[in-house]
């Protein structure tokens, strides 16, 4: 599989954000639509086409500061408005590793 | 252990300094992540799916007990409350964050730890036999020569910037339990037929997308011309290698492509212009290196202690250790202890603060205060007295580090895959731990005998599935993970890629296939003793894959 950070070309098979890690922790961020950054998908700006899925890839390519390595990811549109990730990849993105940590988060 | 002298020490302390300025930059936005990237990768510090990943580099594999203290401290301290052991006897941290880390390279710094050549396309951080210094069939201690090359190459502006990266062992005992043959460089101590000391330096060696094991450029190579040989071939991949692609700029294409006489002539042609020059050895330098390794005041004992030969009976799990954690000691009454990262259910490689905590205060009761790191991503303690096993196994016990399944099915290496790791195409982790649930009978284990199970999540191998007994492979086929199987690879001194035995399967029937292929292994061998890798010799590769794929 081509690393999503090796994207040359967009093509979109269904709806889309764009994430990248936050530059001071590698936290997961979403871009979102006010051109903040956000680390719920669910307030992340989705594209729905290749015009827009690059406009968002651009400026959040152009936020280096605050953001590394930008890409678009596919994401599913629930009937019932939520988002989910479109892929494995995205989905432990998104909630951690499938394992039990040796530790539980915050300890 | 090795002492560092105080060229060492500043040289980690300004890096800290350096390092220190450069995230400040980073983070205030002076440096972009372009410029900042090659930087921190010279450090060891990756992005990786949720976070910063450090590799630090545990030369050697050798650790004392105040620097094991160290891990479990940063570990606490700037991460999650552990750390993950890998399969180059480096310790990988996998949520640090960006702003922690100048504080955590200081701490690690003060213990004279670093991550410089953990990354990069660098000589990285030498590997060598966990049980260096130790084993009963080793020449001499192989770390001597990998600490001379590393002090060599360190910071050396000619390699600091090669076509890829460059992973060198170096071995001096019989047994190959460095994983010689998979490296751009190996060097085998070994004595010729006149009785002289040397090496046989192999090159070209690599898994990844194209696996080659490392061919023998040079049969014999006396102990004096060790730098100046291995100057010879980094300045040869440096000329030659390819920069222009990067999947063919290992050093290993190079061999392949030029044919392993061609590069041999080559380097050969180099080496003339610098042998016999400034970097022929120096006997007494090497000696002033060999004394940096300092060793244990060992007691005058004998093997088989009364103490020993008493816990022996008592408990079956004891047995269990010790037939299959407990290994031989080049000095009477001492063993080579190791400690299984692979608990039923756990993580292979992955350690708590408090278990390396643990780990630090039993190798001071026990061991010395030294602890090693093995490629297996197991930890060693090198030097326990016989007398002190029956405690020491209550004690790891209790710590839950006396999983009694080294080099049994359970006791597997295993990438850090979907779940940390941003190359990954599949998860690594859980098949691993699926496999400890299936195996943890005791009873069956035993009886399937030595077997090594390496998982990959992607292409590059940092699993080694090219050289396990059983390979598998994680791969992506539209959107869903599948899992490649080899069978009758290894490691060691004869060194074997793996066959693939047929189409991917599903996520979830891999532990079914690893216990189809044991199923099979147990009723094709001939005699109990005959191990797995012996059996898939004589039997070669149909009978498994018949078994796999008859209901599939």
């Amino acid at each position: 599989m081509t690393s999503p950070l090796e994207q040359k070309k967009i093509k979109l098979t269904g709806p889309v954000v764009v994430t990248a890690n936050r530059t001071s922790d590698g936290a997961v961020v979403y871009r979102s639509p006010d051109g903040d950054w956000t680390t719920q998908l669910e307030a992340a700006a989705i594209a729905t086409n290749a015009v827009g899925a690059q406009d968002l890839l651009t400026a959040a390519t152009a936020d280096d500061l605050r953001a590394v390595g930008a890409y678009v990811a596919p994401v599913k549109l629930l009937p019932n408005g939520a988002v989910r990730p479109g892929n494995l990849r995205e989905r432990i993105r998104r909630g951690g590793p499938t394992i039990d940590l040796p530790l539980p988060l915050g300890c | 252990m090795y002492v560092y002298d105080a060229f060492d020490r500043t040289l980690i302390n300004e890096r800290v300094v350096e390092f220190r300025d450069q995230v400040a930059r980073r983070l205030s936005g002076e440096l972009t992540e372009e410029e900042f990237k090659p930087l921190r990768l010279m450090n060891g510090v990756y992005l990786q799916l949720h976070a910063y990943m450090l590799r630090l580099a545990i030369p050697y594999g050798t650790l004392s007990s105040q620097q094991m203290r160290m891990l479990a401290h940063v570990a606490r301290k700037y991460d999650r409350g552990y750390g993950h052991f890998t399969t180059r006897q480096n310790i990988q941290y996998h949520w640090i964050k960006l702003e922690n880390l100048p504080d955590a390279m200081a701490d690690f710094a003060s213990v004279g730890m670093h991550g410089m050549q953990t990354s990069g396309n660098c000589v990285r951080n030498l590997t060598t036999d966990q049980w260096a210094g130790v084993a009963p069939d080793e020449i001499e201690d192989p770390r001597v020569w990998a600490e001379l090359i590393r002090q060599h190459v360190t910071l050396h502006p000619e390699f600091t910037f090669m076509p890829r990266k460059f992973k060198i062992a170096v071995g001096a005992s019989v047994h190959d339990r460095a994983a010689l043959r998979i490296h751009d460089l190996a060097l085998q101590l070994f004595r010729n037929a006149e009785g002289e000391l040397g090496f046989e330096v192999m090159v070209g060696g690599g898994l990844g997308r194209t696996p080659f094991l490392a061919k023998t450029v040079k049969p014999f190579l006396p102990k004096r011309d060790v730098l100046s040989y291995v100057e010879a071939i980094l300045r040869t991949y440096n000329q030659f290698g390819r920069r222009d692609n990067i999947y063919k700029a290992r050093i290993k294409i190079l061999v392949h492509e030029l044919g392993v006489e061609a590069f041999a002539k080559e380097v050969d042609a180099e080496w003339q212009s610098i042998k016999d020059g400034a970097l022929t050895l120096d006997p007494a330098m090497v000696a002033e290196i060999a004394g940096r390794f300092r060793y244990p005041a060992y007691e005058r004992l004998d093997d088989s202690p009364p103490q020993l030969k008493a816990a022996r009976g008592t408990d079956r799990r004891f047995g269990a250790w010790l037939g299959n954690s407990v290994a031989n000691h080049k000095v009477p009454g001492y063993a080579i202890v190791t400690l299984s990262l692979k608990p039923e259910g756990g993580t292979p490689g992955d350690a708590t603060s408090a278990q390396m905590d643990a780990i630090a205060d039993l190798a001071d009761r026990y061991s010395f205060g030294e602890i090693r790191v093995g490629h297996e991503q197991n930890l060693v303690l090198p030097h326990v007295a016989q007398r002190d096993l029956p405690a020491l196994w209550r004690a790891l016990d209790e710590s839950g580090l006396a999983t009694p399944n080294v080099n049994l099915i359970s006791d597997t290496i295993s990438c850090p895959g979907l779940d940390y790791c941003s190359l990954a195409n599949a998860r690594s982790i859980p098949i691993a731990q699926e496999i400890t649930r299936r195996f943890r009978n005791l009873d069956l284990a035993q009886n399937l005998g030595r077997l090594h199970v390496n998982i990959s999540g992607c292409i590059n191998a940092c699993g080694h599935h090219h050289v396990g007994h059983i390979g598998i492979l994680g791969v992506e086929k539209n959107g869903e993970e599948f899992y490649q199987i080899t069978l009758g690879g290894k490691a060691d001194e004869n060194a074997t890629l793996g066959t693939l035995i047929g189409p991917a399967v599903p996520y979830a029937q891999v532990a079914d296939v690893v216990e189809d292929i044991a199923a099979a292994y147990l009723e094709l061998r001939q005699r109990p003793d005959e191990l797995f890798i012996e059996t898939f010799k004589r039997t070669g590769v149909e009978p498994f894959r018949e078994r796999v794929y008859a209901t599939r």
